[in-house]
């Protein structure tokens, strides 16, 4: 209980230390990068607690962090609901995605639910390039409100952000710690042997997927009014599903702590390469990398970290 | 809008489509379906094989399913090494699912990135004698472009099938993926046979790659409209069986084809992915699974 | 004589303190004069739209080192600072904060392609920037930011530019044609192409006998071709990206599919690489273009763009003849230039009245800004391949392969209707 009572007075820290720096409006390009760093740390958060915790690899990412994208996209459009019911729905949503999918494949080995969720990413493109009224295949721009604390409001964005995160963290740290993370862990191991001791591990995974995917389009729902222009092929890019691997398996998936390594890392030296190198050569970067973790250091620096501890 | 002759080259034109899309599964059927290896960068390796052709055709002007033939000892070469690779780093540390999958889209990712890098996003053709050109038999038009392709796919369906009927490796592959340590007491090492395996699985998806360049332009991200179609016609057709897969693959190829001539090619694409999700959600043995 | 000494002193002093001050505000003047004016912009250098956006940027690069041979913009050399936006539009905001707020540039222009662009406007809007727009659909309907002007000839109505000369020409021909298909992929432009085709083909009260569109990533375009040739269109207008282009032309040739106008709204019949891999299956299309090397183009400057340009093309592995986006991305920044020197400041509101009153003379010819920032008269044309043989780059540098058909300011040659005469 006073550890609980300690880590959300960290959280509450955290949030006020990026309230503080919003309204110190620093360098405007910092707001930028650091929404986009952020945006990975909830991403990469989501996707562990399926895949480090679960042992369930989602190839889908995309198909969610879009949705909750365009969701709020559609609420936007229909009747301009604020940044919070935005975020809400959106998380909702991909959620629902979750649980469907997960239902659908979760019965079948862990492959299957891999399989389906790469072609999730697809179908769904598919379905939203044809929806007229979020913009087809042409894309809509959208307008940020106006009259925002901070001045910009991008600036508001980057707090908005830093609260999701801490969020995220603290929902996975919570997981992690619980019966629930017991029971994860225990079916990534050994499925059949969990069961056998009375693990509810269909309820369990299907709960797993529900709350990634309600993170992972909570991660999408602002990502409107940062970029202002929504269009399916940079909303489901390949980017958001390697990174969403690669983060957690470079910083480690075991704890709450690698993602968060993991997405400050990798989205930071991303972000610097789009300013410098800026070419695909820094996608070709991360694939390398990761291939290079998984084969070497499959636990990734926490586990490296560890071994160096003389664990 | 509907006519007869429409529906007759529609039909026609899926079934060519089918043997195609048979050549681009054997190798995830054998490798997938056989060995259990959840190889996602199997359609990167088809791509690659495109680049090839495109390569050798516009350097020396060489047939594109030629080179794909030339070029499967190397391919057959890659397998081994990527393989081996996977073994060493997975399999034998038993942690496949999470660690291996992801080792394999990172390679998918590393291919495709490497072909955007070198060769660009523009699309890619090669010429041949035969495309472009089409016979005319009683108002059914067959396109050579599809029929070759469809051909050669068809002669790789019926090779493999042999191959894994009649010969002493095949059998040891189907013998492995049945009962690995029952093998190993009959004196044949499973990895070696396994290893085998997956070298034919990728020298396959180079072949089928020239096919594709034959068929239409490619680039880089072509791959990622196959991974569901392979996986899709795998699954359908049942894990382990190559009839199954030829005949899921002329399911599909025909859906596509009807689908886009009658309700408009918009949701063409995504009915594979449909198929594949019922697929799993009704029958994961698939048609003439085991 | 220790007064004159003291004297002497004090003139030396007071000289030095002169020449002194001289020097320093000489050293002061150069150094602004070699401060240079920075330009900065997101570009498509990887990514699905890097095709074009790599001559794009070639050709700024080439108005750089003609501006700074003359002597830079208001005395100062030019530097143009640049980040490859991959073609994702959600790199744009970082990129674009970053020059501004880091690399500290005085001017920017937009990237290549309306997606692109979007993402560009809010920030444009919020920090008061005049942009020039490269080829981008419509970005300003939304916004009507008075700020923002495009480059790319399709004029005050984006939606009908394509389809406004190919349906006029069809309308022209004897016998008149009666039915129209209609066909295009999924994607941003071939969707606002065909929405001002559907237009056009209610002005002329043709009648619409398939209207379908098709996936991108389409295999096997058959089925359409197939599926339209069976309703016998007399005309048959398409609005594809690159790969589909190629791919509609090769099927419809191979099911023998001629209607009797064919063409319209295909982006990739322009770039060099399809027109010499297609070679004489182009023959008889009737296409939309924005320069080819005939007489009527040839606008004052363009041909020394060429000659610099395709040398330097050749090497990097680019569009070798540049005879589509690259004059414009050029043009884009004489506008911008041209508009630095005569407003003498590179203060943005100023730039921004100067542009919207002023008819420019560019290497694409007169320019003249009308609402929201596109041209007041669109100069869409429409070309036909024509007489085309083999696949060599050669036959296309020179004028004949590609007249002119429309508008008639332009017009160098005379259509082959129907469309199988020309195939021939």
């Amino acid at each position: 209980m006073r550890r609980t009572g300690a880590v959300l007075l960290v959280g509450l820290a955290v949030v006020a230390a990026g309230i503080v720096v919003a309204s110190l409006r620093v360098n405007p390009y910092l707001y930028f990068a650091g929404y986009v760093i952020l945006q990975y740390v909830v991403i990469a958060t989501a996707w562990n607690i399926l895949g480090g915790y679960a042992g369930y690899v989602n190839f889908g990412t995309p198909a969610f962090f879009a949705l909750g994208a365009y969701t709020a996209v559609f609420l936007i459009q229909s009747m301009r609901a604020p940044l919070p019911v935005l975020i809400l729905a959106g998380g909702l949503v991909s959620a629902l995605l979750g649980l469907g999918i997960g239902y659908l494949t979760l019965r079948l080995r862990g492959v299957f639910f891999s399989i389906a969720t790469l072609a999730l990413s697809i179908v769904l493109q598919t379905m939203i390039m044809n929806w007229e009224y979020v913009g087809g295949s042409r894309g809509l721009s959208v307008l940020r409100p106006s009259g925002p604390p901070f001045g910009s409001y991008v600036t508001f964005l980057f707090t908005v952000m830093v609260l999701l995160a801490v969020i995220a963290v603290t929902v996975a740290r919570f997981i992690e710690r619980s019966w629930i993370g017991r029971g994860l862990a225990a079916l990534r191991d050994n499925e059949e042997a969990a069961e056998c001791m009375g693990v509810p591990t269909l309820r369990l995974k299907l709960f797993a997927t529900t709350v990634s995917g309600f993170l992972l389009g909570v991660a999408g729902a602002p990502f409107p009014y940062y970029v202002t222009f929504v269009e399916p092929n940079s909303a489901f890019a390949l980017d958001y599903a390697v990174n969403a691997l690669a983060m957690p398996m470079i910083g480690g998936t075991t704890s709450w702590v690698g993602p968060v390594i993991g997405a400050v890392l990798l989205g930071t030296a991303q972000q610097l390469a789009t300013v410098t190198i800026s070419s695909e050569m820094n996608l070709f970067i991360v694939g390398v990398v990761l291939v290079a973790f998984v084969v070497l250091a499959p636990e990734g620096i926490l586990g490296l970290v560890r071994r160096l501890r003389g664990r | 809008m509907f006519s007869w002759e429409l529906l007759a080259n529609a039909l026609v034109a899926g079934l060519l489509l089918g043997g195609f899309y048979a050549a681009v599964s054997l190798g995830i059927s054998l490798i997938f379906g056989l060995l259990d290896i959840a190889n996602i960068a199997q359609p990167a390796f088809l791509i690659l094989g495109s680049y090839a052709a495109y390569v050798m055709n516009t350097a020396f002007g060489l047939d594109p399913i030629l080179t794909g033939v030339l070029f499967t000892p190397l391919f057959y070469g890659l397998g081994v090494v990527v393989y081996r690779v996977y073994y060493g780093s997975f399999e034998r540390r038993g942690e496949e699912s999470l660690r291996g999958l992801v080792f394999f889209f990172g390679l998918l990712f590393i291919i495709e990135v490497s072909l955007s890098l070198k060769y660009g996003v523009d699309y890619r053709l090669v010429q041949a004698a035969y495309i472009g050109k089409s016979i005319d038999l009683g108002g059914v038009g067959i396109a050579y472009r599809l029929l070759v392709p469809c051909l050669v796919g068809l002669a790789m369906t019926l090779a493999l099938y042999l191959f894994l009927g009649r010969t002493f490796y095949g059998r040891a592959i189907m013998a492995v993926s049945q009962d690995g340590p029952a093998l190993r007491l009959m004196g044949a090492n499973p990895v070696h046979i396994k290893t085998i395996a997956f070298g034919i699985g990728i020298a396959a998806a180079s072949l089928a790659g020239a096919l594709l360049i034959t068929i239409a332009p490619v680039i880089p991200s072509t791959d990622r409209d196959y991974i569901g179609r392979m996986f899709a016609i795998t699954v359908l057709g049942g894990m382990g069986s190559i009839g199954g897969t030829l005949v899921a693959s002329i399911i599909l190829g025909v859906i596509e084809s009807l689908m886009g001539t009658f309700f408009g090619p918009s949701w063409s694409l995504a009915m594979s992915f449909g198929i594949l999700l019922i697929a799993l959600a009704v029958r994961p043995a698939g048609l003439f699974g085991r | 004589m220790k007064q004159s000494w003291k004297r002497s002193i004090t003139w030396t002093l007071v000289g030095a303190v002169v020449v002194t001050l001289v020097l320093a505000s000489a050293g002061a003047f150069t150094a602004r004069a070699a401060d240079p004016i920075k330009i900065g912009f997101g570009m498509a250098l990887t990514g699905g739209l890097s095709a074009n956006g790599k001559p794009a940027l070639l050709a700024m690069q080439i108005w750089k080192d003609d501006v700074n041979k003359k002597g830079g913009l208001l005395g100062r050399p030019v530097e143009l600072v640049y980040y490859d936006d991959q073609t994702n539009p959600s790199t744009v905001p970082g990129i674009y904060t970053k020059m501004l707020d880091v690399d500290k540039v005085d001017l920017v222009v937009s990237g290549y392609g309306t997606n692109l662009i979007a993402p560009l406007m809010p920030i444009a809007m919020e920090r008061k920037l005049t942009v020039i727009g490269i080829f981008g659909l419509a970005n300003n309907e939304k916004y009507r930011y008075p700020n923002y002007f495009q480059i790319s000839p399709t004029g005050p109505d984006p939606a009908t530019s394509t389809a406004t000369g190919f349906f006029e020409l069809a309308a022209k021909q004897n016998p008149r044609p009666q039915t129209v298909a209609l066909v295009g992929a999924d994607a941003e432009y071939p969707q606002t192409a065909l929405v001002g085709a559907r237009e056009l083909v209610k002005r002329y009260g043709f009648k619409t006998v398939y209207d379908k569109t098709y996936p991108p990533s389409t295999v096997d375009y058959t089925p359409i071709v197939r599926a339209i040739k069976a309703l016998n269109p007399d005309v048959l207008f398409v609005a594809s990206y690159p790969p589909d282009s190629v791919g509609m032309l090769r099927a419809a040739h191979e099911v023998s599919l001629q209607p009797k106008l064919f063409g319209g709204g295909m982006v990739g019949l322009q770039f060099t690489t399809v027109m010499t891999s297609m070679g004489p299956m182009l023959n008889g299309i009737v296409n939309y273009d924005y320069w080819v090397p005939e007489p009527t183009m040839m606008f004052p400057g363009i041909q020394d763009f060429f000659k610099q340009y395709q040398p330097r093309a050749a090497k990097e592995g680019v569009d070798t003849l540049g005879y589509y986006l690259p004059p414009y991305a050029y043009a884009a920044m004489q506008v911008l230039g041209q508009a630095v020197e005569a407003s003498k400041s590179i203060d943005q509101q100023k730039i921004a009245d100067y542009i919207r009153a002023t008819e420019f003379t560019t290497i694409v010819g007169k320019i003249k800004f009308g609402k929201n920032g596109e041209w007041a008269k669109g100069r869409t044309l429409m070309v036909q391949y024509q007489k085309v043989q083999g696949t060599d780059i050669e036959q296309f540098r020179g004028p004949g392969k590609k007249p002119v058909l429309y508008p008639d300011e332009f017009k160098s040659g005379s259509i082959i209707y129907p469309y199988s005469a020309a195939l021939k």
